[in-house]
């Protein structure tokens, strides 16, 4: 479960296992992803976020390797501190790597606030995405840090989007070294 | 034998025409289909504004209801918009009656956010007597036809419709404290920028698409939708999953969503001024 400052987020990932003959495909993979929010019932946000995250993931994993079986991810949000969304995504992509599903690529999720001066943040407080004019997450590829997932929040000229983006891309390094170390600590105590 | 070749192998079919550069229904790859809409009282008489927006087969219509409540306490000069999307089992079969689903329920989040990124309606101009009393714009969208394409139809559908709503004076009297709604005096709603959606398919990770119908969003792998507003600002890029697309590819979805807003615009002027009296 990772945590960008106070923001946590426990995955955990079931299947592939059998689907209900409802929710089967005959060729690949049934993913679903549930997002718990630490208060109160899942609302439309989280239905809206749910969608975004099962998407990126159904890009990333071979689900052709599993016709018939659903793949399921659970997401509880165990404290925000701001950068939720990207520590969703980075939470979902290490459970994926944790249960050795085949995967495509990895992903990880990167959120940049401008703040009303200009100025890029990198995974923002929640202090910080409460005073910025725009707060855009990415999901970025390790392939060729190309852009798998984008949602904005309020409006940014064109120019600010392609440099956040490339901040996003920039910072994606650290992230995808962090799972790196990560894989490599869990299998190399045995 | 071409018929039997779209069903048995929907994808070859596909990529077959892609290669020529145009598109089954014989549209070219950045061509969207004609939109047309209606935008008049007579398209929901129960509703304060509505408009009936056509983007080839897919049809949605939008009405906007205006009703009072009382402001938050913690944002006491705010009035609300709710909007809400339904996409009810008559307008596809791969839609059931019943809770609304996935689909309706990120669609009504992605119109909440494109309403709130945008500003296109300020909360402040909603509010009447601070702390008292405000507008409550309960926009409600249905999708009649769906044939791909929902959130640019829907976007364009809700711009129609709010254009098109009326609001009467409401003046709240300071003896007894009631409000008083005169419907005699209206006044057009207050709107401040004029966003809209271009939606685009991404077909074997490289091609890209505009105004996807259903079939060929059922056969990409990815969509992207971009909201940009008259300024050429973006309010929102939506890209939830599939392929992954470089910045390159973005910015030209990005360019030609800016042109397809030039040409929203002009429809809608078009239309605004045939229907306003002289």
């Amino acid at each position: 479960s990772p945590s960008p400052g106070d923001t946590s987020v426990l995955a955990g990932l079931y299947g592939p296992a059998e689907a209900k003959i409802s929710k089967e495909l005959p060729d690949r993979a049934a993913m679903e992803v549930l997002l718990r929010p630490k208060v109160g019932l899942p609302g439309v946000v989280e239905r809206s976020r749910e969608q975004l995250l099962r998407q990126t993931c159904e890009a990333v994993v071979l689900g052709v390797l599993h016709p018939r079986t659903a793949i399921t991810l659970v997401l509880q949000v165990l404290s925000d501190a701001g950068s939720l969304l990207s520590c969703c995504l980075n939470a979902a992509c290490m459970a994926l790597l944790d249960a050795g599903l085949p995967l495509t690529a990895v992903f990880c999720g990167v959120t940049c606030a401008l703040d009303p001066d200009g100025t890029i943040l990198l995974d923002p407080s929640t202090q910080q995405e409460q005073e910025a004019r725009a707060i855009l997450t990415f999901a970025i590829g390790s392939g060729e840090r190309k852009v798998l997932m984008a949602t904005t929040k309020g409006s940014c000229s064109v120019e600010e989007m392609q440099q956040c983006l490339a901040a996003a891309q920039r910072a994606s390094n650290t992230i995808f070294q962090f799972y790196r170390d990560s894989v490599h600590r869990r299998y190399s105590k045995s | 034998t071409s018929l039997c070749f779209r069903t048995v192998e929907p994808l070859e079919y596909y990529r077959r025409f892609l290669k020529e550069n145009c598109r089954p229904d014989g549209r070219e790859l950045g061509e969207f289909r004609t939109t047309t809409y209606y935008f008049s009282s007579g398209s929901i008489t129960t509703a304060d504004g509505s408009a009936l927006v056509k983007l080839g087969n897919t049809t949605v219509i939008c009405g906007v209801k205006a009703e009072l409540a009382a402001p938050a306490a913690d944002s006491a000069n705010k009035g609300y918009i709710v909007p809400n999307v339904e996409l009810p089992s008559l307008c596809s079969e791969r839609f059931r009656s019943g809770p609304p689903g996935e689909e309706a329920q990120a669609a009504s989040q992605f119109i909440a956010d494109v309403i709130e990124n945008s500003q296109m309606i300020v909360k402040e101009d909603l509010c009447i007597a601070n702390g008292k009393l405000a507008w409550v714009l309960y926009c409600d969208i249905i999708c009649l036809d769906y044939d791909g394409n929902l959130l640019d139809a829907s976007v364009f559908a809700l711009l129609a419709a709010l254009k098109n709503v009326q609001l009467p004076l409401v003046t709240v009297n300071e003896e007894t404290g009631l409000s008083e709604v005169n419907l005699k005096q209206k006044t057009p709603l207050i709107i401040r920028k004029d966003p809209v959606a271009t939606s685009f398919a991404v077909f074997d990770d490289t091609l890209l698409i505009v105004d996807p119908t259903a079939e060929e969003e059922e056969l990409a792998t990815g969509t992207v939708t971009i909201v940009t507003d008259e300024e050429g600002r973006l309010c929102s890029v939506h890209k939830p999953g599939g392929s992954p697309l470089t910045g390159a590819k973005l910015q030209d979805c990005i360019t030609r969503a800016i042109t397809r807003h030039k040409e929203v615009k002009k429809l809608i002027d078009k239309v605004i001024k045939s229907i306003t009296p002289k």
